[in-house]
């Protein structure tokens, strides 16, 4: 069993304005086998805390630390995180010219596990995973997301995430811009992974209709850079009737009470 | 595609601001639409030396001077349409001085079942699919004595690759012709592989008879002083097939001309073009597709990276559709992909259509980055810095290694790749 410890993490970010904090003391413990929903409105700091775990360096870790099983993350180059367990499913997909993802699949597994996995199975596993979210096999062909549509680039996020089998997972608004059939498909990727007890996930979403799909054992409320509530699966259900209203500030909402 | 035009000389890509037209009415000049004379500075990369000065544009691609008396060019002074990226200074005398040098040694292996010879200027085959359109291509002509000539015969299919060696072992400006002559029905590929160190005017004709198949692969794996200019034009008979390879990787200065003429209805050509510019390079192409008949088709695709202060690559693509060339199939791509500051990397597509009566028509070009998000993307993969790097350098490069389906040598200018890969301390 594995855990991934955040403490009171504050990160910034450089902008024109200067420099910007967006995360204002986080702390988290996600373990092996849990499912935590982090939910909140646009601009709470839910994606760069999903950045800033995988190690994007466009985020300024100010203070805090991030473990894994003791392993201090934020002294790793994303590539190490990469290595120790942990898969960013990324909001916005890159394109990545010159590269197929048969290729790229291959190159990445065998960074991941230190050598090349047996051609036989590897290809076998990468053909099931496949079928099973619905990828055309053509796409085994083309370069890594060029010219997928939205809903594509986020079948391959868990494409990856089914076969490099992290120890955690965290889905940066996996279900942003996907079609019902496509967050069942995604959905079901993810539990299937999940099912085998062996990963960790920590699910970032702005709606409550991916909770539908993936049940949530946590759930916390990000309201401008904090953890405003957390509490059961309940919770998302009182966030799906009531929306994120009652965590704004006072005095920038215009209930006019 | 959605880069595809019909009818149409316009670039998409560059902005057409108050071109400097020096003459009154010529308004669609395609390369006056290149960013470089609108003063556009790119990728960190100072104003070319010479963009300043009006450039006079030719009425028309096809309207261009050919010769074989190097009398009738004038002096370049970098101002030409064709010369105006190239910096003259580093030819080393080969625009302006006899070309008197010993020269590369030629050495010719492979098939079995082909013709090799050397012949002297008074042979009948010099002059048979080109002539001169530029100055150091007529220096060249004038300078030499004899011709290296390999002929594919009649109806026969090459045993193997035949590989023309050209070894450059000093640096005086120095004239060299080759003559590839593919008769009817035949099939070959030949390999021109340039390398040692050389100052060389070259002029290379290739004549594609009626039904042949030729491959040409041009490979400048030159030593990184070496200047090369060479001219390779291509005349293409009826039904004929012809591919045509570019790989420049060597070289302090290396600027090719590949053309193709159609002669006779239902040819198809291909051109493919790699190029790996280093710090300080100058690697040029610009090449021609002269669609003068009915019904031919062509596509050209060439590939450039670039890496190091003043790497510096020009690519121009004239594609010529006349009036009598209805039924024409057309389609050149160039794609350039800069992984460090200071390279510049120069590319223009021209399309001249006289006739409204083709197939089609299309353009595209396109220079990007390999930018911080794709190294955060396949990092985040668990992949490293440095192997990342190479992974989208050579899926970029590798399409064009593809065509050249000659194993050895796919697998010897893969490694070539790797080693410029690995000088840029990737």
């Amino acid at each position: 069993m594995s855990t991934l410890e955040i403490k009171d993490l504050h990160v910034s970010i450089e902008t024109e304005q200067g420099t910007k904090p967006i995360l204002k003391g986080v702390s988290l413990t996600i373990n092996t086998g849990e499912t935590h929903a982090i939910m909140g409105p646009n601009g709470s700091g839910k994606s760069t805390l999903a950045s800033t775990i995988a190690g994007h360096p466009r985020y300024t870790v100010d203070s805090g630390s991030i473990t894994l099983d003791g392993e201090d993350v934020l002294a790793m180059s994303v590539d190490e995180r990469a290595r120790a367990g942990l898969f960013l499913a990324m909001q916005y997909p890159v394109e990545v010219p010159g590269v197929t993802m048969t290729n790229f699949l291959r190159t990445a597994k065998t960074a991941l596990d230190g050598e090349a996995p047996s051609l036989r199975h590897w290809t076998k596993d990468v053909k099931e995973a496949m079928t099973q979210l619905r990828i055309d096999a053509d796409f085994a062909q083309r370069n890594v997301n060029e010219g997928f549509s939205g809903g594509e680039k986020k079948r391959v996020e868990i494409l990856q995430l089914e076969l490099f089998k992290p120890k955690f997972a965290i889905l940066d608004e996996t279900d942003s811009g996907l079609d019902v059939d496509a967050l069942k498909v995604v959905s079901e990727g993810v539990n299937r992974e999940h099912g085998k007890g062996e990963m960790g996930t920590l699910l970032i979403t702005h709606y409550t209709r991916i909770l539908r799909y993936i049940k949530p054992d946590f759930v916390h409320v990000f309201v401008d850079g904090r953890i405003a509530e957390q509490g059961g699966h309940e919770l998302a259900d009182r966030l799906e009737e009531e929306g994120y209203d009652r965590f704004l500030v006072p005095g920038t909402a215009t209930t006019g009470a | 595609m959605a880069e595809t035009s019909q009818l149409s000389t316009e670039i998409a890509e560059s902005p057409s601001s108050e071109a400097k037209v020096a003459i009154d009415g010529f308004t669609e000049e395609g390369e006056n639409l290149s960013p470089l004379n609108t003063g556009t500075e790119q990728h960190g990369a100072r104003r070319h030396s010479h963009g300043d000065e009006p450039v006079v544009p030719e009425a028309s691609r096809g309207e261009r001077l050919k010769s074989y008396r190097l009398a009738d060019f004038a002096p370049l002074t970098g101002r030409e349409e064709d010369w105006r990226f190239t910096p003259l200074k580093r030819l080393r005398g080969l625009d302006s001085k006899p070309l008197t040098g010993q020269g590369p040694t030629v050495t010719v292996t492979g098939a079995s079942n082909v013709q090799v010879e050397t012949v002297d200027r008074t042979d009948s085959r010099f002059g048979s699919a080109a002539v001169p359109e530029d100055r150091v291509s007529a220096a060249a002509w004038e300078a030499v004595s004899t011709a290296t000539v390999v002929t594919i015969p009649e109806e026969t299919v090459a045993d193997c690759e035949v590989t023309v060696s050209v070894r450059g072992t000093d640096n005086t400006v120095a004239a060299q012709h080759i003559i590839i002559d593919a008769r009817r029905f035949s099939r070959a590929v030949v390999v021109l592989d340039h390398h040692g160190s050389a100052v060389l005017a070259q002029n290379v004709e290739i004549v594609v008879g009626d039904g042949a198949e030729l491959t040409v692969v041009s490979v400048q794996e030159w030593d990184d002083d070496a200047v090369h200019v060479s001219s390779q034009q291509a005349k293409l008979g009826r039904d004929a097939r012809f591919k045509h390879v570019v790989v420049s990787l060597g070289g302090d200065l290396v600027r090719l001309t590949p053309s193709s003429f159609f002669t006779a209805p239902g040819s198809e050509v291909e051109m493919y073009g790699l190029y790996f510019a280093d710090a300080g390079q100058h690697l040029e192409q610009r090449l021609l597709v002269d669609h003068a008949v009915p019904n031919c088709k062509s596509r050209v695709t060439y590939k450039g990276a670039l890496q190091g202060k003043d790497a510096h690559t020009v690519w121009v693509g004239d594609v010529l559709i006349r009036k009598e060339a209805e039924g024409t199939d057309t389609y050149e791509v160039n794609r350039n992909l800069v992984l460090t500051d200071g390279a510049r990397s120069d590319s223009v597509p021209n399309l001249e259509i006289e006739t409204g009566l083709i197939e089609g028509a299309g353009h595209a070009s396109a220079t990007g980055r390999f930018d911080d998000e794709h190294l955060f993307y396949l990092m985040a993969r668990g992949i490293d810095e440095k192997t990342a790097r190479r992974l989208v350098v050579r899926g970029f490069l590798n399409e064009v290694i593809q065509q050249i389906k000659v194993p050895v040598l796919e697998e010897r200018l893969t490694e070539a790749v790797e080693r410029e890969l690995a000088a840029g301390n990737y």
